[in-house]
């Protein structure tokens, strides 16, 4: 891919839950190479409705959101599942289907290439189900597939998260604070296997984030949110702690 | 602390005052219950009376008479069917409906008007459905099973759709990420959180339609009930002892039958 590919472009971005109360109020920002992108900034700033603007999950009121060339706002149907298809999610608290066995929870990351009565049969290509196993093991989970995942420790189960993601062979991954619910080390591992995709597949992970110094770690662009606006946007060795005292507002926090 | 050991000048209100409304409401229904057992005419001599006559009841009853088997068999089988068509017919249309009327998938716009639907399907007790039904498709067991297709709705459909509405959302958020169509996301994230449920309440839908088949045969709507009724006017009572065992001995078989159904899931 060359440097110049523009991976994701959002252009003036609202969101109003309630009419003249914005959470998002105009975020402008540009992806145009891979690698991790953290999102800091503190509780309800807007760090989650943003990630589920890019796929729709929540509907903008405003804005534009350019990826593969066209308005993901503007898309429905049809078009709207191919372009999810191609944005992978990982989720805060995992969300995986708990009666599901693991395997058939990274399997389910191909649902959008395939019909729905494909999807009913479990019809699944031959290649997909090897993927799914190259990725378990990639994970460190193979000798999991079979369990239920709900039997899963939280990082385990946020490693099938990540297979899922990677499963749909994405080409943008968005993780919603994937690390909030686990211990620190766990957490640099969750970092590591994102790293590790997204330099892998060349895409970049747009990861929202509490850490700040997990952040600074393993972003190669860190952009910092605060109200509904982004406040800073540049390398991680850039943040002062006056952007910090910007972003997070007050500064007793600071050591 | 100070002060537990002074009593107080001032009187403090009662926390909980007696609730005129609530005591006149009991007193009322107290009233009542004296009247209608009053207007009914129930009193100590009425019910040693209605004891004789159940004394000899059971006396006609016993030993119960199998002789005209073939007879009882045909009403079984009959019933038996009934209650599989209805079932399987009933718990399908459950399913959709169920979905239609889950008000966290569907618009109010359409869960409303299906919830409406469902409870009209409830309102009236399948004897007065199976009435209906004889005087608009005639006797038999046609108008037995559309009776309890739709009993069958009015419970399950409630059931399906409360069920769907207490799932988590989160895996449902999850599969529809990955790009999956409305189908795909009902039958990968849905599914699996309430499928354990649907069999339970399945089972206990057949369950149900088994002693309503035998049942709806009083009004002329098919099954072993007609066998029954008409056993009941020939004053057969050795006959009758006999169908209701059978039915009791059916109703047993498919409870330990469905033991074992909900072992398996």
């Amino acid at each position: 891919m060359s440097a110049a590919q523009r991976f994701l472009e959002v252009k003036g971005l609202k969101k109003e839950y309630v009419v003249g109360n914005p959470i998002l109020k105009g975020v402008d920002f540009s992806i145009d190479s891979p690698g991790i992108i953290a999102i800091i900034g503190p509780s309800g700033t807007g760090k989650s409705t943003l990630l589920r603007c890019i796929n729709r999950l929540i509907d903008p009121t405003e804005g534009q959101i350019i990826f593969d060339e066209s308005d993901v706002c503007l898309a429905s149907g049809k078009v709207l599942r191919h372009l999810r298809r191609q944005v992978a999610m990982v989720f805060q608290e995992y969300n995986l289907v708990e009666r599901l066995s693991v395997i058939e929870n990274v399997l389910s990351g191909r649902l959008g290439y395939m019909s729905s009565w494909q999807a009913w049969r479990r019809n699944y290509t031959q290649s997909d189900i090897n993927n799914a196993y190259d990725l378990l093991e990639a994970v460190g989970l193979q000798d999991h597939a079979n369990k239920r995942a709900d039997s899963l420790s939280g990082g385990q189960r946020q490693r099938v998260g990540i297979a899922r993601a990677v499963m749909q062979d994405p080409r943008i991954i968005l993780a919603d604070e994937p690390t909030s619910s686990l211990d620190p080390k766990t957490a640099v591992e969750i970092m590591e296997l994102l790293e590790k995709f997204s330099s892998e597949k060349n895409i970049p992970a747009l990861v929202n984030m509490h850490d700040v110094k997990l952040a600074q770690r393993f972003a190669k662009r860190i952009i910092g949110m605060s109200n509904g606006h982004i406040v800073y946007d540049g390398a991680p060795e850039g943040i002062t702690d006056e952007h910090l005292k910007k972003i997070y507002g007050g500064e007793s926090w600071l050591d | 602390m100070a002060g537990l050991n002074k009593q107080s000048d001032t009187v403090q209100h009662n926390p909980f005052p007696r609730n005129w409304w609530v005591s006149g409401l009991w007193l009322v229904a107290a009233i009542y219950l004296v009247y209608s057992v009053n207007s009914m005419g129930l009193d100590w001599d009425r019910f040693t009376a209605g004891l004789g006559h159940a004394d000899k009841l059971l006396d006609r009853m016993f030993p119960p008479n199998f002789s005209r088997w073939e007879l009882l068999l045909d009403g079984l089988i009959e019933s038996l069917e009934i209650a599989v068509i209805s079932s399987v017919v009933g718990i399908f249309l459950s399913l959709f409906i169920g979905l239609l009327a889950s008000r966290n998938f569907m618009p109010s716009w359409i869960s409303t008007p299906v919830r409406g639907f469902i409870a009209l399907c409830r309102s009236f007790h399948p004897v007065i459905i199976a009435i209906l039904f004889v005087k608009s498709v005639g006797f038999g067991a046609l108008a037995g099973i559309l009776t309890l297709v739709i009993a069958s709705i009015g419970f399950i459909a409630k059931l399906f759709a409360e069920a769907i509405e207490e799932i988590s959302f989160k895996q449902v958020e999850a599969i529809r990420a990955t790009g999956a169509s409305f189908v795909s996301v009902i039958v990968f994230s849905v599914m699996p959180q309430v499928f354990s449920r649907f069999i339970g309440f399945a089972t206990y839908q057949f369950d149900s339609n088994l002693r309503n088949s035998t049942m709806v045969g009083i009004v002329g709507a098919g099954g072993l009930g007609g066998t029954l009724f008409s056993a009941f006017q020939r004053f057969d009572y050795d006959f009758v002892a006999a169908i209701l065992i059978t039915i009791i001995a059916l109703i047993l078989f498919w409870e330990f039958l469905s033991t074992l159904v909900r072992r398996i899931f």
